[in-house]
């Protein structure tokens, strides 16, 4: 591995994403990504009693589909590196109780995608281990409850609010395998914090994190936005990929037509989620299904994916902290 | 720059840039919703006066309110209650019905932690803080109340 300038890392070995499996809830199987998702769930719960259980059953599901896919036996996966939002990671921590396989687990709230595909290339680029599993995912109702209201709850949002994915993407990354879809560098971010104390407005906390992200791989590697097909923000949002945008403008980059945002992306205008879709299951759907796909086909070459993360506490919140947000970069190139 | 500057200066842009709720449409909203929740209220009091004429005025009260915290609570597991709150806003929120549900939300939610730890201790999540404020602010106007009375 080379280091690049501040943050970024170029990987040496032939890494590649051999397998992505998207699996998310009936409002996102609803939206525009409807046909590039593997698995579309009507029932939250996942026939479980509580949503909790539901989660679980999602990372369970998705993951074994991934392995299946990869072709690979459960015990040729070295390691399994993801988190979720729950506190404790419960989700992960169960599914991988379950899988029997070594695992660490990782929070970068929603920029977690990006954060075990860093950790789990890393450990293929040591040689240490051949084929390593990602997963993240996040889940509505279990999101609101620990970060907001009960469900049933009657209260209006904030116009500029976001709404949980309910998803889990899961990859499957080898230096044994090969496929046309290689991970190549990537860009560790820096906890940056604007002073956002509002937690309904996760976009802006989170869209200055980005831009430093972005900012520092297109210093590091000498390229602009120009050089790539297509740029993605985890879950910035409407409002906040407008502002990321803004911020980047004022750095004397311009992103325009190569440039979407997950959560803008997840949902249509008229399912009520204001301004569209967050968590950690937000950029690893959509990364899963659309990004993979497109990168299969050709249609994009080079894509940077740039997940977001708002390291969001709701008591240190309501102790008056604002909410520091955190995006790792990673680039993915079709061969 | 240093960080407070730049932050205060994100923080005004941020501001400016967020979308604000309609607040002429939110008015409109809360009003047509709190006046649907008065009338009916108001319906079923002509309904128990037209049945018992004798009723006096404060148990009639205090039926129109087990009547309207009923139908919350009803609307509420029914999973209905949310989506007119979304609409009405405080038209829902300010009469009991907000009240009503806040308490019957929270014993939904946290009947799968149990009887004891779950809507034992969680059931007055969002209620809590409005009954110690009611309290408090009483207490002060109680007082004023009070002052006022000695002259």
């Amino acid at each position: 591995m080379i280091k690049l300038g501040e943050q970024t890392y170029q990987i040496e070995k032939d890494i590649s994403i051999i397998t992505g499996v998207s699996l998310v809830g009936r409002k996102e199987g609803e939206g525009p990504l409807a046909g590039y998702f593997d698995f579309i769930e009507k029932d939250d719960k996942m026939g479980e009693k509580t949503f909790e259980k539901g989660e679980r059953q999602m990372f369970l599901k998705a993951i074994s589909c991934a392995i299946r896919k990869s072709e690979l036996k459960k015990d040729e996966i070295d390691l399994y590196v993801g988190g979720d939002l729950m506190n404790q990671l419960v989700s992960s921590n169960y599914t991988a109780e379950e899988l029997e396989i070594p695992f660490l687990g990782l929070y970068n709230a929603c920029a977690t995608m990006t954060e075990s595909l860093i950790i789990g290339s890393t450990f293929l680029e040591s040689g240490g281990a051949k084929n390593v599993i990602c997963a993240t995912g996040s889940h509505f109702s279990t999101a609101e409850r620990q970060y907001r209201y009960p469900l049933e709850f009657g209260n209006q949002r904030q116009s500029y609010a976001q709404w949980t994915v309910t998803g889990v993407g899961a990859s499957v990354i080898s230096s044994e395998r090969r496929s046309k879809i290689k991970i190549k560098k990537f860009t560790i971010g820096k906890v940056t914090d604007f002073g956002i104390c509002d937690i309904a407005n996760m976009g802006a906390a989170m869209a200055p994190a980005a831009m430093e992200t972005l900012n520092a791989f297109f210093k590091d590697t000498n390229t602009s936005q120009k050089d790539y097909d297509l740029i993605a923000t985890g879950d910035l949002g409407k409002l906040g990929s407008d502002i990321f945008k803004d911020l980047m403008q004022e750095k004397g980059y311009d992103l325009e037509t190569n440039y979407i945002d997950c959560g803008h992306m997840i949902y249509n205008i008229d399912q009520n989620t204001l301004q569209g879709g967050s968590g950690a299951g937000c950029s690893a759907v959509v990364l899963n299904s659309y990004i993979l796909q497109k990168l299969q086909s050709k249609e994009f070459k080079n894509v940077l994916l740039i997940s977001t993360g708002a390291l969001m506490s709701t008591t240190v919140n309501q102790q008056g902290d604002s909410i520091p947000g955190i995006a790792h970069l990673v680039l993915l190139e079709a061969d | 720059m240093n960080r407070n500057a730049r932050n205060q200066n994100y923080i005004a842009y941020v501001e400016k840039k967020s979308p604000k709720a309609g607040w002429f449409e939110a008015l409109f909203h809360a009003f047509i919703t709190g006046a649907a929740v008065c009338c009916l209220g108001q319906m079923f009091s002509d309904i128990i006066k037209a049945f018992f004429p004798m009723m006096d005025l404060l148990t009639l009260g205090g039926w129109i309110n087990i009547i309207v915290i009923a139908l919350t609570i009803i609307l509420t597991g029914l999973g209905l209650f949310d989506r007119l709150a979304k609409y009405g806003g405080a038209g829902t929120f300010i009469p009991i019905s907000g009240f009503a549900n806040s308490i019957a939300s929270c014993a939904i939610e946290y009947k799968k932690e149990g009887l004891v730890f779950g809507i034992g201790s969680k059931m007055f999540f969002v209620a809590g803080p409005v009954l110690v404020n009611g309290v408090a602010y009483s207490l002060v106007v109680g007082i004023i109340y009070f002052i006022i009375g000695l002259f």
